[in-house]
């Protein structure tokens, strides 16, 4: 399979950074872009990848177990993270994640019927000083309470 | 010899080579350091942590599975810090395991079991609901049980660094970690059973074995394998007198513990429904059972008119019996009846590279040579098929010891991954493919040659001269098929020698039939098959008067006058010669009521006729052979004991016209094996059977 321009260019310049014979150092990078791209990380993706280094697919398929950011399923186009480690958890993290849930009408793991959102319970983002903290797709919100998600969620709901 | 270092362990004072690990330096010492992820010849883990120790003026506990030993060091393993340790990592491997050992597979002979019952403390302080999935099966062969899991990555290793094959991996993460297969939810695999055997718990089982007997409900027979010439020492687990389980635990014999799916699981053959359990007898409308008494007086009659009529008798003899069964049969043709038409399907040519290194001491190499040279050299043949163990044997040399590998085959093959260089060539033509190695074998102290059928009369002769213009050390190995190929050749079951390779001309004997000609010739009154199928795809043109040795009623049994039900080598004494020379010992382990061993089949025809040819008693046929055999004069205390002994040299190897296009390999791959193969139920069940070589 084929990517775009962009990331076939990305791609190349990722794999010649490393050492002949060690290509497969680029994997983590490349699965990250790709869902990036395609959405998440189907058979084809693994597959395709998996060829382009040379790793067998069971291979691939232990690293992408392994990182939580790494999804074979598909998610919503806003990708929620509510972080409920122990900062944010003290500051009212749990709550959130509850309302959230109710908001969205699914659970973690799952996706609104319009595909528009996802919502995942994450470990500690980085983010403890301004808890509690989310992220959503790439970006950060921070001091979250129900009202500002509420808000955040009216907004991207409108969002293009 | 590396330099020595000094180091204290508990109070002790020890030298060890650098480079130790302490683990090991601990074990010269007599100090057991409780280790579940270490394992002898992988490659380091560090996983399981229970192997940690204290080090004087280290602030931590140590993994003294990873830690080299350095001068001076102090290192203590029994304090009340390290006690607390291991206790603490048996209550984490514990946290998420089933508490069931009475019902696991495992139970009596797991290392987690032994290690919680030693070092463990008696309760967990883990209240929260044991994390569980449920139990999977990845093939006929291998089930993996999850909870069971202590994830020390040998499974991974021996898979991947043992046996190249690489088929198992981790998935996810902290507590829902697991192995998984190479194909998602099933294995693609050698179904070797590699993995079930190292594994220290009971997560990975094996699907003959499981929940079919206690171990300590069987007694263990250490034999040698009956399936291809590599000589695997296994030990079985019997229960009145049925084979349950094949392994080789303790690290005995040649293979240390390696054995293939042939070695590990084929055993099925042996209580297979349809063994042969009384004499038959052809009547006009078909077969009728007989007695053992009237079959050999039938026998005995027909062979008495064969020799009277100036030994119009032709045998063709198998390469799984054993060098006593052999010799004694040849013994029994040619002194006691007179011919010297005798054969088996020879599978390469070994008297070949006897002549043409006659003379010579330490031509053949031995299994231990293959993990020591420097350098391998692998022409026309699929090791990892065909010889499962001298693949395992190079490869295990090429980590330890970065041998040189080189390969020069017709097809892709599993020793390329390892290989310095790799050539394709068409069968035949490998040696004008050697050259183009010259400069770099040159380089290397010592080599082993191993060399497939494709290789033969004049081809053998050529390949030692162009070996010895290297002016290195080379040894060779012939590779044969079959578990006792070897011991046929040297037992002289060929038309054209005695044994230990000695000129017929010592018995005035002419050059016999060889199996394909007695199949066509006139001249024969009767043929004599002992655990042979050359009927398999043929039919005979003229019907000679045909008696059969067998275990089951193959297309040749079928086409039998007599047929006689014979023992497999797993119920049986005796010895086997593996295709690197190296003699072992047989033990009786099952037992099939009505089939007789073929040398005791022998000994009553012999008995029959009234020959006098000696003792038919494998031990004292031992003797005999050890006496009068060149290359067998061997340590027979040792071989009794289950060692295995390099047999050779040969000093006084005939002049043979080789019969060059009649050795050819059955060219079995890791699944068949012969009529023997297609009899084992676990052998036909695999997905990957039959399999086909030259696939990579
Ligand atoms: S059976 Fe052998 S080849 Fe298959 S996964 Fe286990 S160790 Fe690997
Ligand atoms: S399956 Fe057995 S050998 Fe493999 S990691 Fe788990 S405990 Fe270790
Ligand atoms: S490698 Fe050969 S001798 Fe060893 S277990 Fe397999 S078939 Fe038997
Ligand atoms: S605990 Fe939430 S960001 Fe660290
Ligand atoms: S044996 Fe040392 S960490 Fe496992």
């Amino acid at each position: 399979m084929r990517f775009s321009e962009q990331l076939e260019a990305k791609f190349n310049q990722l794999i010649s950074a490393f050492p002949p014979g060690r290509e497969r150092a680029a994997l983590v990078p490349m699965l990250l872009y790709a869902q990036d791209e395609v959405g998440h990380l189907t058979p084809e993706v693994i597959q395709e990848i998996a060829g382009r280094l040379r790793v067998p697919v069971h291979e691939v398929d232990e690293v992408v177990s392994y990182y939580s950011m790494l999804t074979r399923k598909p998610r919503g186009r806003y990708h929620i993270q509510i972080c409920t480690n122990i900062s944010c958890m003290l500051l009212g993290a749990e709550q959130l994640l509850e309302h959230a849930k109710q908001r969205l009408g699914i659970d973690c793991g799952e996706v609104t019927p319009d595909g528009r959102f996802s919502l995942e319970e994450v470990e500690c983002i980085g983010a403890c000083c301004w808890g509690p903290a989310i992220q959503v797709n790439y970006d950060y919100h921070h001091w979250m309470t129900p009202e500002k998600l509420d808000r955040l969620l009216e907004e991207l709901r409108k969002a293009q | 010899m590396s330099k020595l270092v000094t180091l204290t362990i508990d109070g002790k004072q020890i030298q060890v080579p650098a480079g130790t690990l302490v683990i090991n330096a601990a074990k010269q010492a007599g100090i057991e350091i409780p280790s579940f992820c270490y394992y002898d010849g992988l490659s380091l883990q560090g996983a399981c942590r229970m192997c940690l120790v204290e080090v004087e003026r280290v602030p931590k506990l140590m993994t003294a599975c990873t830690l080299p030993v350095a001068e001076g060091m102090v290192v203590r393993t029994n304090t009340p810090q390290v006690i607390e340790a291991r206790k603490a990592m048996l209550e984490f491997l514990l946290t998420n395991h089933p508490l069931d050992c009475p019902v696991c597979d495992k139970g009596g002979e797991c290392e987690l079991q032994d290690m919680a019952f030693r070092y463990g403390a008696g309760e967990g302080r883990f209240v929260e609901f044991k994390y569980h999935v449920p139990e999977k099966q990845w093939s006929p062969v291998v089930y993996y049980d999850a909870p069971r899991c202590i994830l020390c990555y040998r499974c991974v290793r021996i898979c991947d660094e043992g046996l190249g094959v690489n088929a198992l991996g981790v998935v996810n993460r902290g507590v829902r970690s697991e192995i998984a297969p190479n194909r998602g939810d099933h294995l693609e695999c050698d179904e070797c059973g590699m993995c079930i055997d190292i594994c220290p718990v009971g997560a990975l089982t094996s699907g003959t074995y499981r929940y079919q007997t206690r171990p300590w409900e069987m007694s263990h027979v250490g034999t040698i394998c009956t399936f291809c010439a590599d000589g695997c020492k296994t030990t079985l687990g019997v229960r009145n007198g049925i084979i349950i389980r094949a392994n080789n635990r303790d690290r005995s014999g040649i293979n240390d513990e390696f054995l293939c799916i042939k070695g590990r699981f084929a055993f099925d053959f042996v209580h297979h429904p349809e063994r042969l359990t009384r004499p038959l007898i052809r009547t006009l409308s078909g077969f009728r059972e007989a007695s053992w008494a009237e079959a050999i007086e039938l026998v005995a009659e027909r062979f008495e008119q064969a020799r009277q009529q100036g030994g119009r008798i032709g045998l063709i003899g198998s390469t799984r019996t054993t060098n006593e069964e052999n010799y004694f049969l040849q013994k029994l043709l040619r002194q006691g009846l007179g011919s010297n038409h005798i054969d088996h399907r020879q599978s390469g040519d070994l008297v070949s590279l006897l002549m043409a290194t006659r003379g010579r001491e330490g031509a053949l190499a031995t299994t231990a040579d293959l993990y020591h040279a420097s350098g391998i050299l692998i022409l026309g043949a699929d090791l990892s098929q065909q010889h499962p163990l001298l693949a395992f044997q190079i490869r295990a040399n090429y980590r330890h010891h970065r041998a040189r590998v080189y390969v020069v085959t017709r097809g892709p093959v599993r020793e390329d991954q390892i290989a310095a260089r790799s050539l394709r060539v068409a069968p035949g033509q490998e040696l004008e493919a050697l050259e183009s190695l010259r400069t770099e074998l040159q380089g290397l102290p010592d080599l082993v040659v191993l060399y497939g059928d494709s290789i033969k009369g004049s081809a053998v002769a050529r390949l030692v001269q162009w070996c010895d213009s290297l002016a290195i050390a080379v040894r060779y190995v012939c590779l044969l098929d079959d578990a006792n190929s070897r011991g046929a050749l040297d037992m002289g079951l060929v038309p054209d020698w005695l044994p230990g390779y000695r000129s017929l001309d010592q018995m005035n004997l002419q050059p016999g039939l060889c199996w394909e000609e007695m199949l066509e010739s006139e001249e024969l009154e009767v043929l004599w098959v002992v655990g042979a199928n050359p009927l398999r795809r043929r039919h005979l043109k003229r019907r000679p008067w045909l008696v059969v040795q067998e275990l089951f009623l193959t297309e040749t049994a079928q086409q039998a006058d007599v047929v006689l039900p014979a023992a497999s080598a797993y119920e049986k004494r005796g010895t086997f010669t593996s295709v690197c020379g190296e003699l072992q010992q047989l033990q009786p382990a099952a037992q099939v009521p009505g089939a007789k061993t073929d040398l005791e089949i022998a000994s009553l025809i012999a008995l029959q006729l009234g020959l006098e040819l000696g003792p038919a008693d494998p031990d004292e046929l031992l003797g005999e052979i050890h006496r009068t055999v060149d290359g067998y004069n061997v340590d027979l205390p040792l071989v009794a004991a289950g060692a295995a002994v390099p047999t050779g040299p040969y000093p006084d190897v005939a002049a043979v016209a080789v019969r060059v296009d009649k050795i050819r390999s059955r060219e079995d791959t890791l699944f068949t094996a012969g009529s023997l193969g297609q009899r084992s139920q676990v052998l036909t069940s695999v997905r990957e059977a039959p399999g086909s070589l030259y696939r990579g």
